[in-house]
């Protein structure tokens, strides 16, 4: 539950979406979801960038290179199922559209 | 481990030759007649270092010490079973990280509360439980809160999304603890003795560096800040190792590439503005430790379990034989604990340290102690 996963942010949406002012649309290893923003008030990325997500919150924006290195650590961990399962659960039982980039 | 595995799980990292250069200088700075304890503060880089067997590639007087930043495993069992008692009402839906759901309670996991009937779910964010709150309003969705301040920030945008909305059906068990008062009552504990620390990774994203420089400045222990792959920490210690030979104590940031010196100001202000430090807390293992909690300011007692329902504010006392309190204070290692591998396993865990993959038990028993399994089969008389 301490994982940090990477993700690209795809578009940006404010306002809509279930009550969250702020929310991005990611793409973590072709699975997108939604996530929170609310916490990247200060540092706010942009479609394209990448971020660190924990429990469904951007925590903090990285460079491509560590999103991938820190994919690889979860993969070395033999955590990356389980954080792939948990990117999964974002949203609850509303399963957003899914297509890979 | 033989040279010839080391060398060639060392091949599976990145960079591999800086790994190998790294750990060379690890060895060059260690001082051959003296003992390091450095203590990894955090539960993902316990589960690191045995995952990526640190331990082998390290000399032998750096002992690893694990600390208590796994949030399931610091929790006592009496919050488990206050959590459990409201989901008892069939109007309440019980709702938790994963983590949380194999995590024993007197009578049973919420997993086998479940089991008999009660509505207890698993989600992945807790904006994910306000959601279920907005689709169930004839229900009330309980949101069990754990973690350190990581998970902090979360929880508190959550609880301020549900107020601004007027969501009423909907309330958070509060258990998040804090980090810095937990390495406080290590130090103070006199069974312990230990030289450094590696700091959080994820923690400080939220935190900054600055509350660690008491650490270095009052207790005189150097802190390294690190990341979670197999060169950071190796990085972390050489830094570690570096300030200790020259007789320094600072607090240096190994992850820069994610970890700002002054934290998150946002996750800060949204922490500030929901949660208040509670005068006390019981750590599992650990007691009693002051100021090293949150609870939900009377601003937001409307959307704090504690308030809105009677908590029976049970407290139990762990079975004798389970040591999980001297192997959370690095006192002990897993494997001494007397139920280790026996009464205690990841398949019928007896204390939460073996449940989470971040526990040091389960970590310990899913590496190394399977990996001298299969030593003993491969040559019995080893
Ligand atoms: S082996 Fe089980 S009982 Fe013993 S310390 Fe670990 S979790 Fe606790």
């Amino acid at each position: 539950m301490c994982l940090a996963i990477p993700g690209k942010i795809i578009e940006i949406s404010s306002g809509a979406g279930a009550g969250s002012q702020d929310s991005a649309l990611v793409d973590v290893v072709g699975v997108r979801r939604r996530v929170d923003l609310g916490l990247l008030q200060e540092d706010r990325p942009g479609p394209g960038d990448w971020v660190l997500i924990h429990v469904g919150f951007a925590m903090s924006k990285i460079s491509e290179q560590d999103a991938l290195d820190q994919m690889n650590t979860l993969r070395m961990l033999g955590e990356s199922e389980a954080a792939m399962q948990e990117v999964q659960g974002y949203g609850g039982e509303e399963v957003e559209d899914q297509k890979p980039i | 481990m033989p040279q010839g595995d080391r060398v060639r799980f060392v091949d599976e990292f990145r960079e591999p030759k800086l790994i190998t250069r790294t750990a060379d200088e690890i060895r060059r700075l260690a001082d051959p007649g003296r003992h390091y304890r450095l203590m990894e503060v955090c539960g993902g880089h316990t589960h690191a270092i045995y995952r990526f067997g640190l331990k082998d590639i390290l000399p032998e007087n750096i002992e690893l010490i694990h600390g208590p930043g796994c949030p399931v495993c610091v929790l006592p069992m009496g919050r488990i079973d206050d959590g459990l008692s409201m989901a008892q009402d069939p109007d309440v839906i019980f709702t938790a990280f994963g983590d949380m759901m194999r995590v024993p309670g007197t009578h049973g996991s919420p997993l086998e509360h479940k089991a008999r009937g009660m509505d207890i779910r698993i989600v992945y964010s807790p904006s994910d439980a306000l959601k279920l709150a907005r689709a169930n309003p004839g229900k009330h969705v309980m949101f069990f809160a754990i973690g350190f301040e990581t998970t902090e920030p979360s929880t508190a945008l959550t609880l301020m999304r549900a107020r601004a909305e007027g969501i009423h059906n909907f309330s958070v068990f509060c258990n998040h603890v804090t980090i810095i008062p937990a390495i406080r009552a290590i130090l103070d504990s006199p069974d312990m003795r230990l030289d450094a620390f590696i700091g959080p990774g994820h923690v400080s994203t939220v935190i900054g560096c600055r509350p660690y420089e008491w650490i270095a400045q009052n207790e005189n222990k150097p802190i390294v800040v690190s990341g979670f792959e197999p060169l950071d920490m190796l990085q972390s210690i050489v830094m570690l190792l570096r300030q200790l030979k020259a007789g320094e104590a600072r607090v240096e940031n190994q992850y820069k590439r994610v970890v700002p010196w002054e934290g998150n100001r946002a996750a800060l202000r949204a922490m500030a503005e929901v949660f208040q430090l509670r005068p006390y807390f019981e750590w599992r293992g650990l007691g009693f430790i002051s100021q090293s909690a949150l609870r939900i300011r009377d601003t937001y007692a409307e959307w704090d379990s504690e308030q809105r329902f009677s908590i029976p504010g049970i407290r139990v006392t762990d079975p004798k034989a389970a040591q999980c309190g001297e192997v959370l204070k690095g006192v002990l290692k897993p494997h001494q604990c007397k139920l280790f591998g026996h009464e205690c396993t990841p398949e019928h865990p007896i204390g939460a340290l073996m449940v989470s993959s971040e526990g040091s038990c389960a970590a310990y028993f899913n590496y190394e102690h399977r990996k001298m399994e299969m030593v003993n089969i491969l040559s019995p008389t080893a």
